[in-house]
């Protein structure tokens, strides 16, 4: 049992009571919650006849559902219309503070709360959506949950949860260039299998973590998700405290102090006692794809697509199931697969700095003929800042669509979809069959700079290439 | 595709047991996007759902899949193999199971955030071996009208033909189910003093 880890202090910090069954109830000190996953559970509040218990510990966003070519409102899909619409009357009904489109502080739900600072080390951070992972990158334990724990959030600031395992990640060395925050944690997955992370928290530590900046720890941890880790977790330091002084929600002036004090105290110890560990070495991960229908399906770019005597005999079902779904051949190049559209975005990698690094690649060169690509900003500040530094006209002179904030394609809730078998290189965290909105459609993940890369070529291709040569 | 149920059969209260035949999806990492594809997130209620469940894979097989099959309709327990409902936290999956009429799930495991969901909804999710899943997903794909029992104190599945499978179900959740607990809101909702209390404490409550 683990001891001393950073889940452990915030954990029980956290406790509120030991409930009949023996699951603890744990509050929670911060609720994301958005238009697809609230709707019912405002419904059975009203039924229940219960106010929100925390409002001022809620915060609300849109960004499944909107479109993101215009936003103008009423959208032309009514059934996106209504979730809004619904949502916003909720949060007028309850006192909850919604960031709205056009409100300069729209996005995605687990992109705006980082950069308000709302989200911070020690906290429990709850939201129905599973990737609210990502907010383990400044220490904070993260979770996401389904419809009826959100109407006990909204109904008691608290959730019945079990206490889960606690892997330590050690990553040694440093990631080499063209090799990002997604290729290490697609990596990982590979390694550790997508239920490899089943009952436990993940937390990740090391070398090559210390190094990452805050949005490359919201990318690792955002995936943990992915590898079955229902949270993972970043230790709080100086470059998480350097990311949050001066957000509108961080703690200012004496309380700044006293803040950092205690957050550095909440970091796991040297004495630690993990449940599990397992080591890298980042310097050896190579840009990642995936070839098949889950996020562990992946393979170093230089690969090629296992064959099944190269896979585990209990993952062979599945393999065959990914080579007959994606129509790729087991044994052959994944670099060179042709794509059809080329997607940068997502709560995984809409933030400025992957713009930044899909823009580097695209500066100067062209999308090859026939390749739909878009670039989507996590939010309205990403957006704001990207066209600051002039990132919008990088893409749009290199054949890119710039578009509104939203989740758009990682999950074709809105009219960003594929269509009928088209292929496509996402920046977004899932392969799932049917995930980008066609029952046929086939998704290949990776970096946003192999993704603006593959868009430039027109097929997978290993990114460090473009970067080490000038257009 | 089948009419979804009257909510008036949803599961309420105690339950001890599940009684029904059974529906196997065979296959590994089962996620939640197959389940219930996200366009039919696109809604502010749950009605409706069941009709969906699984439709793009029921669809590619015009009318063969398990859950079109007519003389799987009305069964109440899904057999499947590992780290089923992975991915998405969407409740919507085993809603729409639930509105189908799936009423318990046994499985070798299950995705952490789809098995609290099931049992927010009151639907116990049983675990049991390799082999066992196997066994019993064989006899159930070869002899489909088996109606089953399922004890949730003994955590047994007995077959109408007199085969008895060993199944696992955490104590926890089975001590919510039998007590009729499982929705966690009145639990949560009486320590109300106790969580001020913790919120007091925390620093970032008050201001550091």
């Amino acid at each position: 049992m683990s001891a001393g880890t950073l889940y452990d202090k915030v954990w029980d910090l956290h406790r509120v009571a030991q409930l009949p069954g023996g699951s603890t109830q744990l509050f929670i000190g911060l609720h994301l919650i958005h238009e697809v996953t609230s709707p019912q559970a405002f419904a059975a509040l009203k039924d229940l006849g219960l106010p929100v218990r925390l409002p001022e510990r809620t915060v609300a966003t849109v960004d499944h559902i909107v479109p993101t070519t215009s936003q103008a409102r009423p959208f032309a899909d009514p059934l996106a219309e209504e979730m809004l619409a619904t949502l916003e009357r909720n949060c007028s009904d309850y006192g909850i503070p919604l960031h709205g489109l056009g409100s300069g502080r729209q996005g995605i739900v687990h992109v705006i709360a980082p950069e308000l600072g709302l989200t911070q080390p020690g906290m429990t951070v709850a939201c129905g959506d599973s990737h609210t992972s990502t907010h383990g990158a400044f220490g904070a334990i993260a979770f996401g949950i389904g419809t009826s724990q959100v109407r006990d959030v909204l109904a008691s600031q608290s959730l019945s949860m079990g206490k889960l395992k606690v892997r330590r990640i050690w990553v040694e060395g440093q990631l080499q260039p063209g090799v990002y925050a997604k290729d290490l944690v697609l990596h990982i997955i590979r390694v550790l299998g997508v239920k490899g992370g089943v009952g436990y928290a993940y937390e990740f530590a090391g070398p090559a973590i210390d190094a990452l900046t805050m949005e490359e720890r919201m990318t690792l941890c955002n995936m943990a998700i992915e590898g079955g880790a229902r949270c993972g977790y970043v230790n709080p330091d100086a470059v998480t405290f350097a990311y949050l002084q001066g957000r509108p929600y961080a703690p200012k002036a004496q309380a700044w102090e006293r803040a950092v004090a205690w957050w550095r105290g909440l970091a796991s110890g040297a004495d630690a006692v993990f449940d599990d560990e397992v080591r890298f070495d980042a310097a050896a991960i190579a840009p990642t794809v995936t070839w098949g229908i889950t996020p562990g399906q992946g393979i170093g770019v230089d690969e090629t697509v296992p064959t099944l005597e190269q896979t585990e005999p209990d993952e062979r079902p599945l393999a065959q199931e990914a080579y007959r779904y994606m129509d790729l051949q087991p044994g052959t190049p994944i670099a060179g697969t042709a794509v059809d559209v080329c997607f940068i975005g997502s709560c995984t990698n809409g933030r400025l700095s992957d713009l930044q690094a899909a823009a580097a690649v695209a500066k100067g060169r062209h999308v090859a003929p026939g390749i739909k690509a878009f670039v989507v900003p996590g939010s309205e500040q990403v957006a704001a800042a990207a066209e600051a530094e002039g990132l919008d006209q990088v893409f749009r002179e290199a054949g890119f669509e710039w578009r509104e904030p939203g989740c758009s394609m990682c999950l074709a809730m809105n009219p960003d979809r594929l269509e009928g078998r088209q292929i496509s290189a996402s920046s977004s965290n899932r392969n799932f069959k049917g995930r980008q909105g066609s029952a046929t459609g086939r998704t290949l993940l990776m970096s946003p700079a192999m993704v603006a890369a593959a868009a430039i070529a027109g097929k997978v291709c290993d990114v460090r290439q473009m970067i080490n040569t000038t257009p | 595709m089948t009419a979804a149920m009257t909510t008036s059969s949803f599961p309420f209260g105690p339950i001890s047991a599940v009684r029904g035949r059974a529906v196997v999806i065979t296959g590994d990492d089962i996620d939640t996007d197959r389940i219930i594809p996200a366009r039919f997130l696109k809604c502010v209620t749950f009605d409706g759902l069941g009709e969906q469940v699984f439709a793009d894979d029921r669809a590619e097989l015009s009318g063969e899949h398990p859950f079109d099959r007519a003389e799987l309709q009305g069964a109440t327990v899904l057999v499947v193999n590992r780290n089923f409902g992975c991915g998405s936290s969407r409740e919507h999956a085993p809603q729409a199971l639930m509105r189908w009429g799936i009423r318990a799930v046994v499985g070798e495991s299950f995705a952490e955030i789809f098995y609290g969901n099931c049992l927010a909804l009151g639907i116990p999710c049983f675990t049991a071996s390799h082999a066992s899943v196997l066994s019993l997903q064989e006899s159930l794909i070869a002899d489909p009208g088996q109606e089953l029992s399922l004890s949730l104190a003994k955590a047994t599945l007995e077959a109408s033909r007199g085969q008895l499978w060993q199944l696992e179900l955490q104590s926890g959740p089975q001590q919510m189910l039998a007590s009729g607990q499982w929705d966690a809101t009145s639990q949560l909702l009486a320590n109300d003093g106790e969580l001020a209390r913790t919120a007091a404490s925390l620093p970032y409550i008050n201001g550091f």
